[in-house]
């Protein structure tokens, strides 16, 4: 480290005309990029080093950095530049990186924004949070080892999620002797690679990131290297920062602005185009169209907003537009469909439940969506295609996508605002999945609604009564069918319209194709769901004794029906009470082995946290509980 | 002309603004930490932008230890008044009843001052959504950390267990009792902040600038003796020193460096010329350690 002691040197232009400099920064243009590759690469001792060399380190920091060193670096005595990276207690510990650090620094071209992102694959979720952002990747290897499965599913990821550059930094060379041979066979090898997944180019450099080689300026160590150090790389490569405002006019609403009667606004960042007062633009999904007339800000109108700036539309009529929806040229809109061919990344210990309902994630949109059966999973070392049930974390796979609504979207390739979505788990709400929607497969536009002249209001007027859902949740025998049984004779004796749906009658006709898998139980929920919501639309209060053990699941039947007319009712009975009842001889069945995936046996059972109303077996008979539930049902307001 | 360049300090500006909104449109009840320093001063303005014409649809919260600077009580009362935000101040009551001071408590004063005042303040409000105006620049663990960073219910963070956070998608969901913290300016560099401010004409604290303040040393730190609880030592006589603070705390922690930089383009020149972290003129991170800030994070601090 010859120099050490000119640790934070800035422009002469500081010192001399601090003005001047200002005007300069201010003028910088903005690139950022990601460091990945395989564990142990040197990606955070890459960044730490150039940090370092760009002055970005102050004498404390360095003071710390090198007292770290010393402690719990992995060089010995000589400075350790990962430490200034790795920042959370457990990488010190462990020397790796387990979140994505997100770091700053400047040239005088250039500011950039740099993601060091973790090369275990355990953590392979945090690397796609910080490739999501970057315009350009810097992968590492290890001269010594080559092209590894992480290297691979790195680029494979980067180039997924649409960066178009990518710099192949082989690192680690002093430890090689700076052996051209070896760094040829390298990028060769990879440049094979890059072909079969379509990266079309790549910029390759033999560096050393804790020597120094090849990132400030050409190493005397590899003479036979002619090409760009790092940071002349970074600071030139040409990013096209004002491509996106070549595309149609996007704009994603989040929010209405109504401060008073007299102004109504419309607020988002524009995802593409651009943007000008008297343009006639359609808001999607509905397709009612408008005129733009004011570009509103706080430092006075605009005449002119584009791609990447965040904005406050007015429109010269009152026309219907919320959260969610998306404004677009009037003869140029995006999209709208509710079913769609997309690349999943999951991203959660649990696997992905086909089937189930996750909330999904797009632009400003909001909407449940379910995931099919993936058509197959990518081996990220041969690109093969897998055949595969479920997406376990960290693969990559392509499935369908069905929403419960339409969607505005365009292909993630022409635009990744509207087309990159996430899933998230509707009882965690946990972030599981990333996905890039590809294509609809089929119009939603095409798909008519019946326009109903009886409307659901109308057929519960006729009945004089407020539908309902009564949904029994409780293991088998806790007592679901006796207890709904009582509540629907009690409602009809009250000339109440009901209808029960229990889970054997069901399983006989409607369902009688389902079996007891996780995907069936799931499908058969679906089922009776959708059944009880056209019921409850028909006017009537509908009872349903299932056993209905996923949380998640019931929670989707929930969301089909308006607010209040989904009432859960716990039949909470002990696992004992209800195997030493055993009135169907099920559960000495489940414990003999002979009915697999019983509830309570060998397949969960997940009680409800909130239900509207719960009973206790052991405390209450079924005739108090059965009168207590009418009571509430018919306590609610019209 | 149908295309622009934006400036680096557009993008930043666009992105936190697309934050703000993402998070009112989200959140039940939100809330803006303000503690009446630079990175406040930004964030204040960046949300008027934000909603403009409508006032910022959430109140400012200052979680008071009794020990700011005067300068700083003077200026956040001004703040609230032009902006037409409600002003929500707590003080930890436990910690005034038991007289926690910065001279006296050491540590303790910052974990019941600021650490519990905050979680205290959040539960009794019952707000599920604060932004903060820290930078991933200031400190190695906050470079770390999420733009929204899911707490508990007790307000924990588990910095091994962040949510993935993708492209501009922000995850806002959560179960009740549990929060987000938000950092709009998550990406903004110390000069970017100053430079912002310059833009902008945004006000700011005089104490950032230099002027005559009677000062002692202590610990090699230039402490302002702000008011007359400062208890000098039996040798110790204040000295009027040109000074100004790169950063604003509790007076009794907060360093000085001695300066003559009267005006913004002087500051920035002085802060770019110099050889010290932001965060070295502040005790806290050099608490337990290493680790001081992630684990007073993991504890609930901002
Ligand atoms: N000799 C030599 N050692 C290096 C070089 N780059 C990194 N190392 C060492 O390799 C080890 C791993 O470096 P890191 O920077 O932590 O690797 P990483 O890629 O960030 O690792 P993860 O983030 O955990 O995947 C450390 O001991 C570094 O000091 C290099 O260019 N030459
Ligand atoms: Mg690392």
């Amino acid at each position: 480290m010859g120099d050490q002691d000119v640790i934070y040197k800035v422009d002469a232009l500081v010192a001399q005309d601090i003005d001047a400099y200002l005007d300069q920064h201010q003028h910088k243009t903005m690139l950022r990029f990601i460091t990945c590759g395989s564990v142990d690469d040197g990606k955070s001792t890459l960044i730490g080093r150039l940090l370092y060399d760009s002055k970005m380190i102050f004498e404390d920091q360095l003071a710390a950095l090198e007292s770290d060193s010393k402690k719990s670096g992995t060089q010995g005595q000589e400075i350790d530049f990962a430490l200034l990276v790795d920042g959370l207690a457990a990488e010190r510990e462990q020397g790796i990186t387990i979140d994505v650090a997100y770091r700053f620094f400047a040239t005088e071209k250039r500011k950039f924004i740099v993601a060091d992102t973790p090369g275990h694959e355990q953590y392979t979720r945090n690397m796609v949070t910080g490739a999501s952002t970057a315009d350009l990747a810097v992968i590492l290897i290890d001269a010594r080892k080559g092209v590894l499965t992480q290297t691979r599913r790195h680029s494979y990821l980067a180039h997924l999620i649409g960066i178009r550059h990518m710099v192949l930094a082989v690192n680690k060379m002093d430890l090689v002797g700076y052996d051209q041979s070896v760094y040829d066979a390298i990028v060769a090898d990879y440049a094979t690679f890059a072909r079969s997944i379509g990266i079309e180019s790549f910029v390759p450099m033999p560096i050393s990131g804790f020597k120094g080689d090849n990132i400030t300026g050409p190493s005397a160590n590899t003479p036979w290297y002619t090409g760009p150090s790092l940071i002349q790389h970074l600071e030139t490569v040409e990013v096209d920062a004002v491509a996106d405002q070549t595309k149609p006019f996007r704009l994603p609403i989040q929010w209405v602005n109504r401060p008073n009667l007299d102004f109504r606004g419309f607020s988002g960042l524009i995802a593409s185009g651009t943007v000008r007062p008297g343009d006639a633009v359609r808001v999607l999904p509905s397709g009612k169209t408008s005129t733009v007339s004011r570009i509103v800000t706080m430092d006075g109108d605009l005449d002119l907003a584009v791609a990447g700036q965040s904005i406050t539309l007015c429109l010269t009529d009152e026309v219907d537009c919320s959260r969610g929806d998306v404004l677009a040229p009037a003869d140029a809109p995006p999209q709208v469909a509710d079913q769609f061919e997309t690349t999943i990344v999951w991203m959660a210990d649990e696997a992905l439940t086909p089937g189930r309902a996750y909330w999904l994630k797009l632009g400003t949109q909001m909407v449940s969506a379910t995931v099919q059966a993936p058509k197959y999973a990518v081996n990220v070392n041969t690109m093969e295609h897998l055949a595969c049930k479920t997406l376990e974390l960290n693969a990559i796979g392509v499935a369908e996508v069905i929403t419960d609504r339409p969607v505005v979207f365009e292909p993630y390739t022409a635009n990744h605002t509207l087309g990159g979505f996430i899933l998230i788990d509707k009882i965690t709400n946990a972030t599981v999945a990333a996905g890039m929607l590809h294509f609809s497969l089929r119009r939603a536009q095409n798909v008519h609604w019946q326009a109903l002249d009886i409307s659901r209001e109308a057929h519960a007027a006729l009945k004089n009564q407020r539908p309902a859902v009564l949904w029994f949740t409780g293991l088998s025998g806790s007592g679901k069918s006796t207890i709904a049984n009582l509540v629907e004779k009690k409602l009809h004796a009250l000339g109440r319209h009901t209808f029960l749906l229990d889970g054997d009658n069901i399983r006989h006709g409607l369902n009688k194709d389902l079996g007891f898998t996780e995907a069936d139980r799931i499908e058969n929920i679906r089922r009776v769901g959708e059944v009880a919501k056209l019921m409850a639309d028909a006017g009537l209060i509908v009872l349903s004794a299932f056993i209905s053990p996923f949380r998640a699941e019931r929670e989707m039947v929930r969301a089909l029906l308006p607010e209040g007319e989904f009432l859960e009712v716990f039949i909470d009975t002990p696992l004992e009470v209800a195997e030493s009842r055993d009135v169907k001889g099920l559960y000495k069945k489940a414990r003999s082995g002979e009915l697999k995936n019983f509830t309570g046996i060998d397949s969960p059972y997940e009680a409800p946290e909130n239900p509207e109303i719960h009973v206790s077996t052991v405390k209450e008979t079924p005739e108090d509980a059965a009168e207590r539930i009418v009571d509430y049902v018919l306590s609610r307001a019209k | 002309m149908n295309s622009k360049n934006l400036t680096h300090l557009e993008r930043l500006e666009a992105e936190a603004i697309h934050i703000m909104r993402e998070v009112v449109a989200e959140c039940q009840n939100p809330v803006m930490l303000y503690s009446v320093g630079k990175d406040s001063a930004v964030m204040l303005h960046l949300a008027r932008k934000a909603f403009y014409p409508s006032p910022p649809p959430f109140p400012l919260l200052h979680v008071d230890t009794t020990w700011k600077f005067k300068a700083m009580y003077e200026m956040r009362d001004r703040m609230a008044k032009t902006s037409g935000m409600e002003l929500l101040v707590h003080r930890n009551p436990e910690a005034e009843a038991r007289g926690i001071n910065p001279f006296d408590h050491g540590p303790l004063h910052t974990d019941m001052w600021k650490t519990e005042g905050l979680k205290q303040a959040l539960t009794k409000w019952n707000f599920d959504a604060a932004f903060g105006g820290a930078r991933r620049d200031e400190e190695k663990s906050r470079a770390k950390e999420r733009i929204l960073s899911f707490r508990t219910a007790s307000h924990g963070w588990d910095p091994k267990n962040q949510r993935p956070e993708l492209w501009n998608l922000y995850n806002a969901r959560k179960n009740k009792g549990e929060s987000i913290r938000v950092f709009p300016i998550s990406n903004w560099t110390e000069l970017d902040i100053w430079q912002y401010i310059h833009l902008n004409d945004i006000p700011i604290v005089p104490l950032y600038f230099a002027d005559e303040r009677p000062t002692v040393v202590r610990d090699g730190m230039l402490l302002m003796v702000d008011d007359e609880r400062f208890p000098l030592q039996p040798d110790e006589v204040p000295v009027m020193r040109s000074v100004r603070f790169r950063t604003l705390g509790c007076y009794p922690l907060t360093g000085a460096v001695e300066s003559t930089a009267k005006t913004l383009p002087e500051v920035i020149q002085e802060t770019l010329l110099t050889t010290t972290s932001e965060r070295q003129g502040r005790a806290i991170d050099k608490d337990s350690g290493g680790a001081g800030m992630e684990v007073k994070k993991q504890q609930g601090y901002f």
